[in-house]
Parts: C-alpha cells; sequence; structure tokens
C-alpha cells in the first residue's frame, strides 16, 4: 500500500513525519501520552466533533458517555478487522503509526476506567502490533493491559457485536441488538467498540486540542479521515484528506484517473455509487444526494470502460457470500437480490419473471423487504449500495433492458 | 411505559411463522416463512388492544425469538 502525499491546505496528520512505526520515532513527535478522566475525555471528544470512522460515523463522545453511564467496569475494543475488501487504511494505519492508535486506546482505556483492552486486528498486522505492544511494556506507556485478537477475514467480523463475540472466544457473528454492546458486550461489561483510526483522531485531540481538530475538514463534519482511493487510478493506496474534499482532488492523491471515469463507489461495498464529478464534496452533507457518505473512506473509481451494473452484480454476489448465515431474510434476500442483478448485468430475462423490466422492480421489492430484517446492518448496507447504482446507472438498466450496454459500446 | 413494541431477535427465528397466525393483525408471512410486520417497521407497534395476543405469539414462538419491548 502506497501512501501519497495529502492535498495542498489539509496537511496529513495521522500520516503526518515518519511513519516508520517506531516508538522512539512516536515518543519525539509526540511525546507520552496525556491522561484524562472520562469527563474531560467526553468534553474534548464532543468540542472535537469526532465521529466513527469505521463506516457509521456516529459521534464517539456518545458512546464514551453511554459507556460511563452503565454499571459495570467497562472494557475497551479498537478494532482494526477491516473486512471490507476495498479498504486497506486500517491496515495502513497500523504499519504506519500503531502507536497513535494504541495512544488512543489507552486515553480512552484510562477515561473510562476500563482494566482490560483489546486490539482486534486482521492477521496481517497482529505481527507488527504485538512487537508494538512490546515496545510500550519496555517504555511503561501501557497502565491498562491490552489483549491482541486476530479477526477472521470475514465481512461480518468487523461488526461491532460479532467484535464482542470474537473477543470474548465465541465466532465472529453478529448478534441480536436488543441489549446494546455499551451496556452489555464483553463478558456482561459495558463494552467500547470504536475503529482504530478513529483512536488515532482521539490521541491527538487529546494532545492538541478540539480547536486544532476542527481545523480541517467542514464546520459540521470536522477533521481529516484516511482513505482508501483504488479502481482505476495511478496510484492506488491510503490518502488522508478533509471532509468536504473535492472527490478530484482525492483521486489526483491518488494519480489521477488512469482512464476516462464514469461513477466512483464512494464508502466501500456498503456504500454508493455516485457519478465521477470532480467538485463532489466528499462529505455527508456532499454525498446526502446521492444517497452515499464516505463511510470508511473507501473510494472505488470506475472507468467508463466498464459496466456498472457488472460491478454492481459482481459485488453483492460476494456480500451475498458473506452473510453470516444466522438471519432468514438476509440469509434468502441478498442471495436472491444478487441472482437478479446477475441477471440484470448479463441481459438475461429471468423464467417466471415474464419481462426483463421486472428485474428492475424485483431488486427494489427484494431490497425493501430484506431491510432492517437481520441482526446487523449488512442487508441495509447492502442495500444501500445496490438502489444508488440503480440510480446512478439507470442509463445502463435502460440499455440493458433493450438487449445493448453502454460501457460495451464505450470500448 | 408499557412494552409496546415487537422484537424479533432474527439469528433466533426459524422462521415457520407460528406468529403470524396468532398474531395476523401484525404479522403476515414473507415468502420464505419468515415474520414481516405489516406497516413494514422494524419493531412493529402492538396496540394496547393487542397486546394479550402479543404476549401469546411471544410465549409459543419455539425459538423464544419474540420479545415485547420499549418504544
Ligand atoms: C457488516 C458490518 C461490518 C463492519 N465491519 C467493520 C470493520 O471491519 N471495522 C470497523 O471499524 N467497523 C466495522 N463496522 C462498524 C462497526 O459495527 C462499528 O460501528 C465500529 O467499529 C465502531 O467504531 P467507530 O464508531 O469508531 O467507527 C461494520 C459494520 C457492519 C454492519
Ligand atoms: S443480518 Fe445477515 S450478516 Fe447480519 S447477522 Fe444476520 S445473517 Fe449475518
Ligand atoms: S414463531 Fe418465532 S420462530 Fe416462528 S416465525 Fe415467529 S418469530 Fe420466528
Amino acid at each position: 500500500m502506497t501512501v501519497v502525499d495529502v492535498l495542498p491546505g489539509v496537511g496529513r496528520r495521522l500520516l503526518a513525519g515518519s511513519t516508520d512505526g517506531r516508538l522512539d520515532t512516536h515518543l519525539a513527535r509526540y511525546a507520552r501520552p496525556p491522561r484524562l478522566d472520562g469527563v474531560q475525555l467526553v468534553g474534548l471528544l464532543r468540542d472535537a466533533g469526532l465521529t466513527g470512522r469505521g463506516g457509521a460515523g456516529f459521534p464517539t463522545w456518545r458512546k464514551v458517555e453511554a459507556v460511563l453511564g452503565a454499571s459495570g467496569v467497562p472494557v475497551v475494543v479498537g478494532n482494526g478487522s477491516e473486512g471490507e475488501p476495498a479498504s486497506g487504511k486500517d491496515r495502513a494505519l497500523m504499519a504506519y503509526q500503531p502507536h497513535l492508535v494504541l495512544d488512543g486506546l489507552q486515553i480512552v482505556a484510562g477515561a473510562v476506567g476500563a482494566r482490560q483492552a483489546y486490539l482486534y486486528v486482521a492477521a496481517a498486522s497482529a505481527v507488527g502490533v504485538r512487537a508494538a505492544l512490546g515496545d510500550r511494556r519496555g517504555a511503561g506507556l501501557d497502565p491498562v493491559p491490552v489483549s491482541v485478537v486476530v479477526a477472521p477475514e470475514r465481512f461480518v467480523a468487523g461488526e461491532e457485536s460479532a467484535v464482542v463475540n470474537a473477543v470474548a472466544g465465541r465466532a465472529a457473528v453478529p448478534s441480536d441488538k436488543r441489549v446494546r454492546v455499551t451496556e452489555a458486550g464483553v463478558g456482561g461489561a459495558p463494552t467500547l467498540v470504536q475503529n482504530v483510526e478513529t483512536l488515532a483522531h482521539l490521541a491527538l485531540i487529546a494532545r492538541f486540542g478540539p480547536h486544532w481538530f476542527r481545523e480541517a475538514g467542514t464546520a459540521e463534519e470536522p477533521g481529516t479521515f484516511l482513505a482508501t482511493v483504488g479502481g482505476a487510478v495511478g496510484v492506488p493506496g491510503v490518502v488522508e484528506a478533509g471532509y468536504g474534499v473535492r472527490l478530484g482532488d482525492l483521486v489526483d492523491a491518488a494519480g489521477g484517473p488512469a482512464e476516462r471515469l464514469q461513477a466512483v463507489l464512494v464508502g466501500g461495498y456498503h456504500g454508493g455509487w455516485v457519478p465521477a464529478l470532480p467538485e463532489l464534496a466528499v462529505s455527508r452533507a456532499g454525498l446526502a444526494p446521492y444517497g452515499a457518505s464516505p463511510g470508511a473512506g473507501i473510494v472505488v473509481a470506475l472507468p467508463v470502460g466498464v459496466c456498472g451494473l457488472v460491478e454492481t452484480a459482481r459485488i453483492a454476489g460476494y456480500l451475498a457470500g458473506e452473510v453470516a448465515g444466522q438471519c432468514g431474510p438476509c440469509v434468502n434476500g441478498l442471495p436472491r437480490l444478487a441472482t437478479t442483478l446477475t441477471d440484470l448485468a448479463h441481459r438475461r430475462g429471468r423464467a417466471g419473471l415474464g419481462r426483463e423490466v421486472d428485474a428492475v422492480r424485483e431488486v427494489e421489492r427484494l431490497s425493501l423487504l430484506v431491510s432492517g430484517r437481520g441482526a446487523c446492518r449488512h442487508p441495509d448496507g447492502s442495500v444501500r449500495m445496490i438502489r444508488s447504482a440503480m440510480r446512478t446507472f439507470d442509463a445502463d438498466v435502460a440499455a440493458h433492458l433493450a438487449g445493448r450496454c453502454v460501457a460495451e459500446e464505450a470500448r | 411505559m408499557s412494552e409496546n413494541r415487537l422484537h424479533i431477535d432474527w439469528t433466533a427465528c426459524d422462521g415457520r411463522g407460528l406468529c403470524a397466525e396468532l398474531l395476523s393483525e401484525i404479522l403476515v408471512e414473507d415468502e420464505w416463512g419468515y415474520p414481516l410486520a405489516r406497516d413494514g417497521a422494524v419493531e412493529p407497534a402492538v396496540p394496547r388492544a393487542l397486546q394479550k395476543n402479543a404476549k401469546r405469539a411471544v410465549d409459543r414462538c419455539p425459538a423464544l425469538a419474540l420479545r415485547l419491548v420499549n418504544s
């Protein structure tokens, strides 16, 4: 994974300075992490406006406050599992700046009074973070002990309740949400699960304060985020930018378009397809008209010669294969959605459906049928991506129904 | 506040549609046999008049997948 320079005027934060991942380099730049109590931390996070970088974009202070208000000794988990195939930012962050993540984990663990913390990571990160933890132990940096738990390479393994289950030694599959993990998670303890990038921002906010944090991004969506920019770009990789960055600038930071682009998948496989408009602001506000959001910072560029419906059907097939096998509507509905999309992508009418135009209605019907009907948001996220494709690629849908393909003709 | 919404634990429900029979005012069976709220809600509201029926559906769910919860 290459790191290319961030945009002019934004300034790198998480990826600033040396990215050799060494503790001495980290301490020389940042010194030891400060200690904060719960009230101080909640106040700082609220003033900074930090939101979760794991996809949902939930205000971090609210979760910290919920854990503080719950009864029992809390447990804190850093979530670096990054099961999303198009994402590489969490692995990059843990390779380049593991100590910012681990500082963040200690700061929150200390502030909420946890006696045990966990770092839940992809196999690729395990060796590195174990070495980093060893160095920190030698320097007496980690008053709260941290256990490393390796995540299985499954899409849903990073979902909050799946994380709790994995850390507790069970299978990494989601649980029913009647009780929130902030009330009862690992071993019944109030549990705070935060994405590793969120923790790294937190470590900087604890040092430099909310005003500094708000110097990047927009007033409503402050701070920077790590973006994994891939697809048809010159130098696919991880870049850092403030929220509200122009889509074109983000793509240029990753080497620019490798071919003429038609659309971009923002937010990953649970995200949304948007037209490849360079001036589009990558922020919740900027992407809302397209039913998309920055999510976990994934940007996949689609060139004009590749059919968006074929790509969408491929992703839907992948997502259908990643269902955790627990919830009837999801287990039955996502594969049906995927086959319907595959038929549409390959311009096949489906036996029993009569006219091909029914494929469009069938996608919409199945989308409504699976939404909200699972223990986790996997069906909802999958449907968000699929419905955005039906809107953004509406000309392709019309062409396919007429037996033609726009992308094929553009090649 | 009374517990006036029906929560379905999808990880437990085995979809034989018993609840849709017992609580047909609120639930229908989807094409795979899983309960689907008539009003499309994720946690459908249970009006006061149907509380008793709803409690019966909760008690008789073989998978213990149903709960009445507060909104
Ligand atoms: C299917 C699914 C997969 C997820 N995978 C991840 C993941 O790999 N990493 C992650 O940080 N969050 C993931 N999330 C989001 C988590 O549930 C949770 O919101 C997040 O870890 C909380 O941290 P944050 O508030 O700092 O973003 C996933 C959510 C869903 C529904
Ligand atoms: S909604 Fe789907 S992915 Fe989520 S727990 Fe249920 S079966 Fe698994
Ligand atoms: S009775 Fe229980 S197991 Fe059967 S369909 Fe209803 S919720 Fe599912």
